[in-house]
């Protein structure tokens, strides 16, 4: 146990090391090209996202590839791709946190700042997929001369309230564990004008053992907050499929199902962000193999459950006897988009297993390739759940399907744009490793070695 | 000398025909010349001091103004010289907001017309129904009809007359036409030749009888791209005088139809489709069935219904009735080599005959040769089935006083010896066969005027050209197949100048085109020949307000075969390789309707293409060319050639023969129009218009996106269109899975406290698939067309689709389904709609809420019928121009437009319960049964549809909804649909050998 806990941090660390390091970061650090490099392309995508929202919203959601019978594209598999990416940062921040993980500490930070990005990001994308998005208020149960609110029966207005209430909660944990860390910040701020924004961003944080008390108490309670959140988030995305009568969407293994698959895409994503930010920046003594080798693990077993749930479809499907659902695995496996079925099933099945092996666990190159791969066969899986399935449903005669045009692949593109380019801006901006919290493990290893 | 008057007027017609800076250069020299001056000061010496004074800066400006002030006071027109009534005194009867109906006739192509009422709110005609009390109609209506409206208001027609594309006053084209009218009138006619369609006006006739007794000389020539002139010369080879055949569907027992479309191609085919579906309704076990016998050379809507079907080529069917007859004892020649499953399909129809005489029809196709027609009267003759099921009348249209078709036309202007040209109402540069030189001819001609209702090729290759008058501004009088004769009334004021084609013939023998309706009157004055004048006004008032002309049926021929009749039977040989089939086109028929935006967007039958034509091949041939669908094919046809895209049929199209629709690959049909499709007319040669033998064909590069609305048409072992034999449902069958309809649920029972409960039953037994109540319902509720770009992908907005499906052991036999919003009672859109616009009403209509959709599109997402429709982008034009929208003078005001970004669906045409609802509050009563009837129902020739309320007992949907092929449609789903079906009915003879060898 102890061995373990020690190799979550390179030895030799101190206090002052970490600081020095993590904040110069922020503070002195002249800036990379590399890091110049990142940012003017993903803003370059990011404009390209703002052009295609505006199109959209100016001349009508026809501009996307959707029609009758597949009336959700992919601003829906977008949406549910991202809030499974926003999923890893609470889920290491809060259950790891109320689990005592010491590993979370060096990841949790960047990990939360892409949680809130991803989070924010799926819930722009039910607006760009409504048809009158100018309504979407609608959605809201507001006090209305008709005494009309929303259909409470209806899972999207679960959605409407379940991402709102993620993105909110997950802004507050996140904040104030940056707390301390802006406090260090100004203190440690060589002009005035740096002084001034995180003095203001620090609200007033002295340090002092009441500060610390209260700290303790609100982070704990806020952990236990966003915990039951992990779940119910993409439960509630997934009923918005599962209370359909559409055969493959009207499933009871959804809300597990893509629990699951969000935790594996949401740390595809860690480990994606992780691999370059350690190169780049030499945080090596703090986000260490020991690191990997765990997000490994964790992908590992969220990416069985996501198997489970593949065999639990098909055996339904069988088992039932129900043309309808067979049907649609038929479509699924022959149908105009097999190919992709065939590439899910592929990478999320079969790839997927190379994280038995230690090797590759601790291979940094293996384990970044493997972590794109299979985060895109998991924008693939939701692109198989969202559009095949009513491609192909009761009435043959009203089968038809429906091919992507520039403007989805503008959104999907462009929203990764954003995405990097609020992750160069938060890079720049903010400590990326918990300062104070790498403190606190320093001092339980050095309480350990005494 | 010329006078000063004349001086002016040479400079003014030379001023006319300058455009451009041509104009200016004539204007300058104008200013110059002093003859021209001397003439104006001694005309109009008020105007001298004008140009003679210096003119100042001030005076400059003065005059620029005022010419710019002129120049707006002259684009106004003179208010009509007529006298105008102001609204204070409002015409009898109209209240406003509420509509109006005026009976008056529409015909499909040229002449066969069937009655309509068409709809007008505030004067503006926005919808057509069928007329009830018209033996063509009863009550039902043709996709042309539905879009007429549309072609009214349609912003591209012709609206000024013009020589060589430039905008003339009419006053210059009468001036032009006085000028040729001399000519022609001081040589009794030499060198006028009339060119229109095919007509059964009275007053048309009445007026060339008129023509030739006044200018002997002068020709009068029919182009009718599709005609019945085999059917007339048959009937004249059997019979010794030109005749056409009309059938009694409601008597015959077994129909046999060779190559016979009666429910889609041939005049009457409205009332031939609503006897057909009501002698095979069945909807007691006991009820009697008809069956139906047919042969296709290509695929048909009677083929697709047929009990017996069998595919051929258009070449063999001269055998099969030559068989036929023999089999029947009517001719005796020897043996046959026909292979087995013809000859047994033969036998069958034989046997079947032979226990039916007089009870029986046997017809064939106004496509084939006149001696299959001969042979088939002598059939019918033998079974004495005339005056049973089939009786003779003279021609409807009767084109006896014509001097030839557009070959003799063609002759003569070879021959050099037409100099006045007037092609009214038809569009023969586009139409003409593709052996006639047609357009090269027509630039011979010194004189050429071409009158209709679009700037068309025609209008384009003439020198002339003067707007028509649509049917809704005129009047006029049509006949129908049946020889009822319509008087057609406007039903507004005309939307441009230009004159009727009565007004026409007037202006050809009088030179002024005089009172349209004055013209009708007097033929009609005339034709009943009243003795007091009251008399007349009664009768005429009458046949205005009924739509039809009282008793002018046609009355039956009594004639017998003529002694020869044998002499004119032919014993042709099937042609080797390949034929072509040219077809009317269920859309746009001859060409002529190829501006409409609703109706190209209709989905074609059976192949349910939008959006232009393909040739149609079997897939054996296809998998020869190795091509697919939309793949261009090079097709050869005596000389002519023709790049066109494929469609590939399924496997009981006939294998050698392929199918081009006529109409497309217009040229200047309007934006819509034009370049939609290849056009067949280059293909079709005057010697055999409906049949090209020993085509080539050869696959060549290209490849051509083809929109159809439905790409599956197998059902995969779901049963959702049903289909019992006759002899199942006669044994007790039900095609219901359930008990009364309900399947056990979970659910409590949900209690609506509706004064009425709305329900719809389709009966697919009837249902003929030709697609009119989607056109109906597009009309009736401001349904937008999007156009190919967005058929292609998917977003075609119909509130009912006609489904196609394929069933049986093979897939060989279609059974049509239309498929509107099933009003489910449990809803699976209302409960997904976060902001609740999909709500349930308390007379069990599923609504839809425009203003509150916020186009989440879940509803449709879990829709199991994906019946509805979103607005993806803006259809309707609101935010900006978009080329396909209808005019908003079209528009229903009963009816929402809908903005982007919404969902919508059938409503059941809420607006027509709600004009009952208000009525019968009024009235304090119940909504009587046909107060409400949606437009689909309305439209349905055979009458598939029907609607009511399912809390009244007495109503004829309960009728329906009691008979054992009653089902619901995806049952198991609990949805428990308002709209459910009958099921359709196959009524094969039963094998018996005794038949096969006898």
């Amino acid at each position: 146990m102890s061995a373990e806990r020690v190799s979550v941090l390179k030895p030799g660390e101190t206090y002052a090391s970490a600081t020095d390091q993590i904040s110069a970061l922020v503070l002195t650090e002249p800036t990379r090209r590399t890091w110049v490099l990142f940012f003017v392309t993903s803003a370059a995508l990011a404009v390209v996202y703002l052009y295609a929202i505006t199109a959209v919203f100016a001349i009508g959601v026809g501009l996307m590839g959707i029609n009758i019978p597949v009336a959700w594209g992919w601003p829906l598999v977008n949406v549910v791709w991202w809030i499974g990416i926003g999923h890893a940062g609470t889920l290491i921040s809060a259950i790891l946190l109320l689990l005592r993980q010491p590993w979370r500490t060096s990841i949790n930070r960047f990990a939360e700042a892409m949680t809130i990005f991803a989070a924010g990001i799926a819930g722009m994308f039910p607006f760009i997929h409504l048809g009158r998005p100018w309504y979407f208020y609608f959605l809201l149960p507001y006090p209305n001369t008709m005494t009309l609110w929303p259909q409470w029966r209806s899972p999207l207005v679960w959605d409407f309230f379940a991402i709102s209430t993620y993105i909110l909660v997950s802004i507050l944990f996140w904040y104030q564990g940056l707390i301390p860390d802006l406090a260090t910040l100004r203190d440690r701020a060589r002009t005035r004008r740096t002084q001034l924004i995180y003095g203001f961003l620090a609200l007033g944080w002295r340090g002092s053992i009441r500060h610390w008390r209260r700290y303790e108490t609100v982070y704990l309670l806020l952990a236990g907050l966003a915990t039951p959140l992990v779940v119910s988030v993409h439960s509630v995305i997934s009923l918005d499929f599962a209370v359909t009568i559409v055969p493959g969407y009207h499933s009871t293994i959804f809300p597990p199902y893509f629990v699951a698959g969000a935790l594996l895409s949401g740390f595809c994503m860690v480990i994606t962000i992780a691999v370059p930010l350690r190169r780049a920046f030499r945080l090596e003594p703090y986000i260490t193999e020991r690191h990997f080798d765990v997000m490994a693990k964790v992908m590992l077993s969220a990416g069985m459950v996501v198997i489970y749930s593949y065999a639990v479809e098909l055996f339904t499907a069988w088992y039932s006897g129900d043309p309808f659902e067979r049907g649609m695995l038929v479509n699924r496996a022959l149908g105009p988009h097999a190919t992709l079925f065939w590439i899910m099933l592929a990478v999320n099945a079969g790839v997927l297993q190379l994280l038995w092996l230690k090797r590759v666990r601790t291979s940094i190159p293996m384990l970044f390739t493997l972590a794109i791969v299979i985060n895109t066969a998991m924008w693939i899986e939701r692109y198989v759940i969202v559009i095949t399935s009513t491609q192909r449903d009761y009435m043959p005669s009203a089968w038809g399907t429906v091919s992507e045009t520039h403007y989805d692949w503008a959104l999907l593109l462009g929203s990764l744009g954003l995405f990097f380019f609020l992750m160069c801006l938060f890079i720049r901006f903010l400590p990326v490793i918990s300062i104070h919290e790498v403190r606190e493990l320093i001092h339980e290893q050095e309480e350990q070695r005494s | 000398m010329p006078t000063p008057v004349e001086i002016i007027q040479a400079w003014r017609e030379r001023l006319a025909r300058a455009e451009g800076a041509a104009y200016c250069d004539a204007l300058q020299e104008a200013a110059g010349d002093r003859v021209l001056c001397g003439a104006l000061q001694e005309v109009m010496p008020e105007l001298a001091h004008v140009w003679q004074r210096r003119i100042d800066r001030r005076r400059l400006l003065q005059l620029l103004g005022a010419s710019l002030a002129m120049s707006g006071a002259a684009g106004c027109s003179r208010a009509p010289r007529e006298k105008l009534v102001p609204y204070t005194a409002m015409p009898e009867g109209l209240v406003p907001g509420i509509p109006q109906t005026w009976a008056t006739a529409l015909s499909r192509g040229g002449s066969y017309a069937h009655g309509v009422l068409v709809k007008t709110h505030m004067g503006r005609p926005i919808k057509v129904e069928g007329n009830p009390r018209h033996p063509a109609s009863r009550g039902a209506s043709d996709a042309f009809s539905q879009a007429a409206p549309l072609e009214l208001f349609d912003p591209e027609r012709s609206r000024a007359c013009t020589r060589r594309g430039a905008i003339v006053s009419s006053s210059a084209v009468l001036r032009a036409l006085a000028a040729v009218r001399d000519r022609w009138s001081a040589r009794a006619g030499r060198g006028l030749a009339v060119l229109t369609g095919s007509t059964s006006s009275p007053t048309l006739q009445r007026q060339v009888h008129a023509l030739k007794s006044q200018l002997p000389e002068a020709r009068w020539y029919v182009h009718e791209p599709i005609d019945r002139s085999s059917v007339i010369e048959g009937a004249a080879l059997a019979f010794g005088r030109p005749a056409e055949p009309i059938y009694d569907f409601t008597r015959a027992r077994v129909v046999v139809a060779l190559d016979a479309d009666f429910l889609d191609a041939m005049p009457g085919h409205l009332s031939y489709a609503r006897a057909f579906a009501d002698a095979r309704r069945a909807l007691d076990r006991h009820d009697s069935v008809n069956r139906l016998y047919a042969a296709q050379s290509t695929a048909t809507l009677v083929g697709a219904r047929a009990d017996h079907r069998l595919s051929v080529k258009a070449t063999q069917v001269n055998g099969l009735a030559r068989r036929l007859a023999v089999l029947l004892g009517v001719i005796d020649d020897g043996t046959s080599s026909h292979d087995q499953e013809h000859e047994r399909w033969l036998r069958l129809a034989a046997a079947d005959l032979q226990a039916h005489q007089g009870e029986a029809l046997v017809l064939c196709g106004d496509h084939q040769p006149a001696a299959v027609h001969v042979l088939v009267h002598a059939i019918n003759e033998k079974l004495g089935n005339f005056g049973r099921t089939i009786r003779l009348i003279d021609p409807v249209a009767d084109a006896s006083r014509s001097n030839g078709d557009l070959r003799a036309l063609c002759a003569r202007m070879a021959g050099g010896a037409v100099d006045a040209l007037f092609m009214l109402d038809v569009n023969p540069v586009y139409s003409a066969q593709a052996d006639l030189p047609f357009a090269e001819l027509l630039s011979r001609v010194p004189f050429a005027l071409h009158s209709g209702l679009y700037q068309d090729e025609t209008a384009g290759a003439s020198e002339w050209h003067v707007p028509a008058q649509h049917a809704f501004e005129t009047w006029s009088d049509v006949r129908a197949f049946d020889g009822s004769a319509s008087i057609v009334q406007p039903v507004i004021a005309p939307l441009y100048p230009g004159w009727s084609l009565p007004q026409w013939l007037a202006l050809i023998m009088k030179g002024e085109p005089g009172d349209a309706m004055g013209i009708v009157r007097g033929t009609w004055r005339a034709l009943w020949a009243p003795a007091r004048d009251r008399d007349f006004e009664r009768r005429w008032h009458e046949s205005l307000a009924s739509g039809v002309v009282d008793k002018s049926q046609s009355a039956s021929l009594t004639t017998a075969l003529d002694r020869n009749w044998q002499a004119h039977v032919q014993r042709s040989v099937p042609s080797e390789g390949l034929e072509l089939r040219f077809t009317a086109d269920a859309s746009v028929w001859d060409g002529r309707y190829a501006n409409s935006a609703w109706l190209q967007e209709l989905p074609r039958p059976l192949t349910s293409l939008t959006w232009g034509n393909a040739l149609l091949i079997s897939s054996a041939l296809a998998r020869e060319l190795r091509v697919v669908n939309g793949d261009h094919v090079s097709v050869e046809h005596a000389g002519h050639e023709l790049t066109a895209p494929v469609w590939i049929m399924p496997t009981d199209y006939p294998r050698h023969t392929l199918t081009l629709a006529l109409g497309y690959g217009r040229t200047r049909a309007g934006e819509i129009g034009t370049d939609v499709g290849v056009s067949a007319y280059r293909l079709r040669t005057s010697a055999a218009p409906w049949l090209g033998t020993n085509v080539k064909v050869r696959a060549v590069e290209g490849h051509s996106a083809l929109a159809a609305v439905q790409l599956h048409h197998e059902m995969h072992g779901r049963d959702l269109a049903r289909q019992m034999t006759l002899d199942g449902f006669t044994a007790g069958a039900r095609a219901s899975h359930s008990e009364g309809n309900r399947l056990p649920s979970l659910y409590p029972e949900i209690d609506r406290h509706g004064r009425y409960a709305w329900g719809m039953t389709i009966d697919l037994n009837a249902c003929i698939g030709c697609g009119v109540c989607t056109i109906a319902c597009q009309a009736e509720n401001n349904i937008p067309a999007v156009g190919k770009a967005q058929v292609l992908l998917g977003r075609e907005m119909h509130w009912i689709r006609v489904d196609s499906n394929r069933v049986g052991d093979r897939g060989e036999e279609t059974v049509f389904q239309p498929v509107p919003c099933m009003q489910c009672e449990r809803a699976p859109c209302e409960y997904v709609c976060p902001v609740e616009a999909s709500v349930h009403d308390s007379e069990g209509l599923n609504v839809q809420v425009y203003n509150r959709c916020i186009g989440t599109r879940d509803c449709s997402q879990n829709c199991p019928y994906k019946v509805r429709r979103f607005n993806w982008l803006d259809y309707n034009g609101y935010e900006r121009e978009q080329p396909l929208a209808a005019p908003a003078a079209v528009m229903n005001p009963d009816v929402t437009v809908r903005s982007r970004g919404v969902m919508e669906k059938c409503t059941y045409c809420v607006q027509r319960i709600s004009r009952a609802r208000i009525q019968s509050k009024i009235e304090e009563r119940t909504i009587r049964e046909e107060e409400v009837i949606p437009a689909c129902a309305a439209a349905c020739p055979s009458h598939a549809i029907v609607f009511g309320d399912l809390l009244q007992s007495d109503q004829e949907i309960h009728r329906w909804r009691g008979s054992a092929r009653h089902y619901v449609l995806l049952e198991e789903l609990g949805t428990r649909p308002r709209t459910t079906y009958l099921a359709a009915l196959r009524n094969s003879k039963p094998l018996d050998d005794e038949t096969l060898k006898s």
